[in-house]
């Protein structure tokens, strides 16, 4: 990717020659976009606009009414933004995303890494097997997780009855029911599910990492761990920043779990922007007020990912 | 019919929005650098795009102003409808009787009426309560939105859609039909929306329901006689017994509520015990009640705290899903689970003869009954239908003697019984259900479900509720916490009223 192309150090004169040639035919400099070009991605552009950005706007409109969903609306302004900044009720399900986003971004990656690290240094059999039933829950529908996880962490389920078998009964809980573990409960279905896709991702970045630096770093008396802070991680500079980016968005806009497990419960121990969202549009009445939140759940997904491609990435524009 | 009491993990539905996981961050980065200008010209661009759409959205204030509201007592029929003389008409009906018996009844109706009337068809859209609740705003708010619908009673919904003068009132057509007449007055003023659309209880009729529903108490026949342990005939002699079973090994009360709503029923029956009278709470839940500032409230909640904490429900409860508790009731695992009616059918399927089921005790022995009850959702004619006429014979024909004995017939209580019911073994649990309806109705017993009190009830009384029964939240803060929020609602209400009369009224 960074290797400057060879063609361009090669036989300067020829160059030149093709700069003028080009020059005399068109007066705009080499490379830059021409008009006709936003006719290529014009359908895409419609479409994406007719679905994406309409409705976004009709949501940030709809954020600054005071609107039941049915009788006429009346203006608002600021009065949701300001509901969401000050109401506990209103700022607890951030709160609570965030927390999620350990289990959901930070713990998977983490993990993704410790074994990729752990697969590429030592050659394991059945490496393929074991792959794809680390990735099989990506492919299943968030319904199926949630009802799955919903029965093992029941007071009666899988999880309880380990615990009893190995002697450790007192820990046994009623686990989505408690308001301590709910959340912890909830998060760590989300580690089951991606950590998969960080390991996927992280195993076929080492794979593209060249087997020398790696001979070069045991040859300096690099041990396992020097070599993994020195060769690993940032070669695989690029594949965290898309396992982070792609695994806060899924903790971020978390419905679906919740939706099925606990209902935000108990109490409001497990509420979300996302969940928020839905309950306030369809249940209460209170359109203007979802709207606002899922504008602020839009702005935070949004900061989150810059910040992501800024620190991690290394982009910068 | 309670918010979302029929929502089982089965009928939820998946809402997991379409990935777009394709990685293409990355490659954004090999595409050749963009001369400054064109960067920014870009953005620029971006940014009005936005602000256009933006615009385009503000061109209209979304919503009706209540101008479609039809002429009060509906559409001015003055005659019994014929819909044979409407000629050609097709009619949109949107429900949610999707379960077992109650689909096939509505079947068999539907059937009849085209029988009838060959002229009329009738275009079903059967979804489940959840995605009904979820989709029937927007088909109301569109210009051909269905003729008749199942709308669900309270503020959230059937209150909302007479606001917006979404529904047609039906007064003429229960004087022509006789409506008024046929239903006992408790349940026929849980269809009534005030003509200012602020309050429900009262004022106009915009609907009919089918079916009638309540919170009773099933029993395993089996798990009584083990323990030793009399069938309790008043509520003294029913408290009387959880010790007793717990004493025995069994489990008294099964229960589960990861679903939330689950202990709204559990804690009405108990607050209606507790209260002085019916009219105490069914008062307040109308918003024309002394609120919620009473012993009935903080005993009701002090005895669901103790059954948690004395182990007369299972550990854990709150980690327990309504579903699964249903199934382990019936798989032996609890002497009682009070919850509705809607649970019969399936739990005598699995149950057969060890099933009993009867009415929360009264106080003494034969004393009047009472419990957390209603009704099932409301049939109701859209304002936009062309065809109010035929709608209406539609009701009336979803709802008469002959209905009656069909839903009987089908294992569903209707909300007025007919002679099938008669007929219906006194002591099997299907006659206790329908004889009980009948005396609750006599007794004027039936109190309706807490979550129609203010539109945001349901999610503060179920999220409290799981705290009292972690014993987190004690019952002297939730007799004040379902205060709060009932007076600042009333107060509300109260305001939106004085504004709207310029301040005259109160």
């Amino acid at each position: 990717m960074t290797a400057p192309p060879a063609k361009e150090r090669a036989r300067p004169s020829a160059r030149a020659a093709l700069r003028a040639y080009a020059a005399h035919h068109r007066r705009r400099a080499p490379g830059e976009p021409r008009a006709v070009g936003l006719l290529y991605v014009l359908p895409a552009l419609v479409l994406y606009a007719l679905f994406l950005l309409v409705p976004l706007g009709q949501t940030v409109w709809l954020s600054f009414l005071d609107w039941d969903g049915l009788t006429a609306a009346s203006w608002a302004g600021f009065d949701n933004y300001r509901e969401l900044a000050t109401d506990p009720a209103l700022r607890a399900p951030f709160a609570h995303a965030l927390v999620l986003l350990f289990f959901y971004a930070v713990l998977p990656v983490a993990l993704g890494l410790l074994l990729a690290a752990a697969l590429s240094r030592f050659r394991v059999r059945g490496m393929t097997f074991f792959r794809t039933v680390l990735f099989l829950p990506q492919v299943l529908a968030m319904v199926v997780v949630g009802v799955a996880w919903r029965s093992i962490l029941a007071p009666d389920g899988l999880l309880n009855d380990v615990l009893r078998a190995v002697g450790a009964g007192g820990l046994a809980r009623s686990w989505l029911g408690d308001y301590t573990w709910a959340l912890p409960a909830v998060g760590v279905v989300g580690t089951w599910v991606e950590t998969g896709l960080c390991l996927v991702l992280f195993l076929a970045g080492a794979q593209r990492i060249p087997r020398e630096l790696y001979e070069a770093a045991r040859i300096d008396g690099a041990g396992a761990v020097r070599e993994f802070l020195t060769v690993t991680l940032p070669g695989l500079r690029g594949e965290i920043a898309v396992a982070l980016t792609l695994t806060i968005v899924a903790g971020l806009r978390n419905f679906d779990l919740i939706y099925i497990t606990t209902s935000g419960g108990p109490g409001n121990a497990t509420s979300v922007p996302a969940f928020e969202v839905y309950r306030r549009a369809f249940e209460v009445n209170e359109v203007g007020s979802a709207a606002a939140m899922g504008v602020a759940l839009t702005a935070l997904i949004f900061g989150l990912t810059v910040v992501v491609a800024r620190l991690v990435e290394g982009r910068t524009s | 019919m309670s918010f979302r009491r029929e929502e089982g993990a089965a009928g939820r539905r998946p809402f997991r929005t379409p990935d777009s996981r394709t990685p293409g961050a990355r490659s954004a980065r090999t595409v050749h650098a963009r001369s400054p200008r064109t960067a920014r010209s870009r953005t620029v661009a971006a940014v009005a795009l936005a602000l256009g759409t933006a615009l385009l959205g503000a061109a209209c204030v979304p919503g009706t102003d209540g101008s479609g509201a039809g002429p009060a007592g509906g559409g001015g029929a003055t005659a019994v409808p014929d819909p044979a003389k409407a000629g050609k008409v097709t009619l949109t009906v949107w429900d949610q009787e999707v379960r077992g018996g109650q689909n096939a009844e509505i079947e068999q109706l539907n059937e009849e009426f085209q029988e009838k009337y060959p002229n009329v068809r009738i275009k079903r859209v059967a979804r489940s309560f959840s995605d009904l609740k979820t989709t029937l705003k927007l088909a109301l708010s569109g210009n051909t939105p269905p003729d008749v619908v199942q709308a669900n009673q309270g503020y959230a919904d059937m209150v909302a859609f007479a606001k917006a003068g979404m529904l047609t009132p039906l007064d003429d057509y229960a004087g022509l039909y006789g409506w008024n007449s046929r239903y006992p007055n408790t349940l026929l003023d849980l269809n009534r929306v005030s003509a200012d659309g602020r309050n429900f209880g009262t004022g106009r009729l915009y609907g009919l329901s089918q079916t009638g529903e309540y919170i009773g108490v099933y029993y395993n026949k089996d798990v009584l006689d083990d323990a030793g342990v009399e069938l309790p005939r008043t509520w003294a002699e029913f408290t009387d017994a959880l010790p007793k079973l717990k004493k025995a090994g069994e489990l008294p009360v099964q229960f589960g509520n990861l679903d939330k709503y689950p202990a709204i029923h559990t804690f009405g029956v108990l607050q209606d015990q507790a209260a002085d009278s019916p009219a105490q709470i069914r008062d307040t839940i109308l918003g024309k009640g002394g609120g919620f500032d009473n012993e009935a409230t903080e005993r009701a909640a002090r005895t669901l705290a103790d059954w948690a904490d004395q182990g007369y429900l299972p550990d854990g409860a709150n980690g327990t899903g309504y579903d699964d508790a249903a199934k382990k009731f019936a798989g032996g695992d609890g002497a009682f689970l009070v919850t509705g009616t809607w649970q019969l059918a399936d739990l005598k399927k699995q149950m057969g003869g060890k099933l009993g089921f009867m009415p929360p005790p009264p106080a003494q022995a034969d004393g009047p009954l009472r419990t957390t009850g209603g009704q099932g959702l409301a049939w109701a004619v859209t304002s936009k239908s062309r065809h109010p006429d035929v709608a209406a014979a539609y009701l009336e024909h979803l709802t008469d003697a002959h209905a009656a004995d069909v839903m009987t017939g089908e294992g569903v209580l209707p909300a007025v019984p007919g002679k099938a019911a008669d007929r219906v073994p006194k002591d099997s649990p299907d006659g206790q259900m329908v004889r009980a309806w009948e005396r609750l109705n006599e007794d004027d017993g039936m109190i309706p479900y807490l979550d129609y009190t203010t539109p945001t009830l349901f999610d503060t009384l179920s999220a409290d509720l799981q705290g009292v029964i972690e014993g987190s939240l004690s019952p002297e803060r939730l007799r004040s916490k379902m205060q709060d929020e009932y007076a600042a609602f009333r107060a509300e209400q109260g305001e939106e009223k004085e504004s709207a009369d310029g301040g005259t009224d109160r």
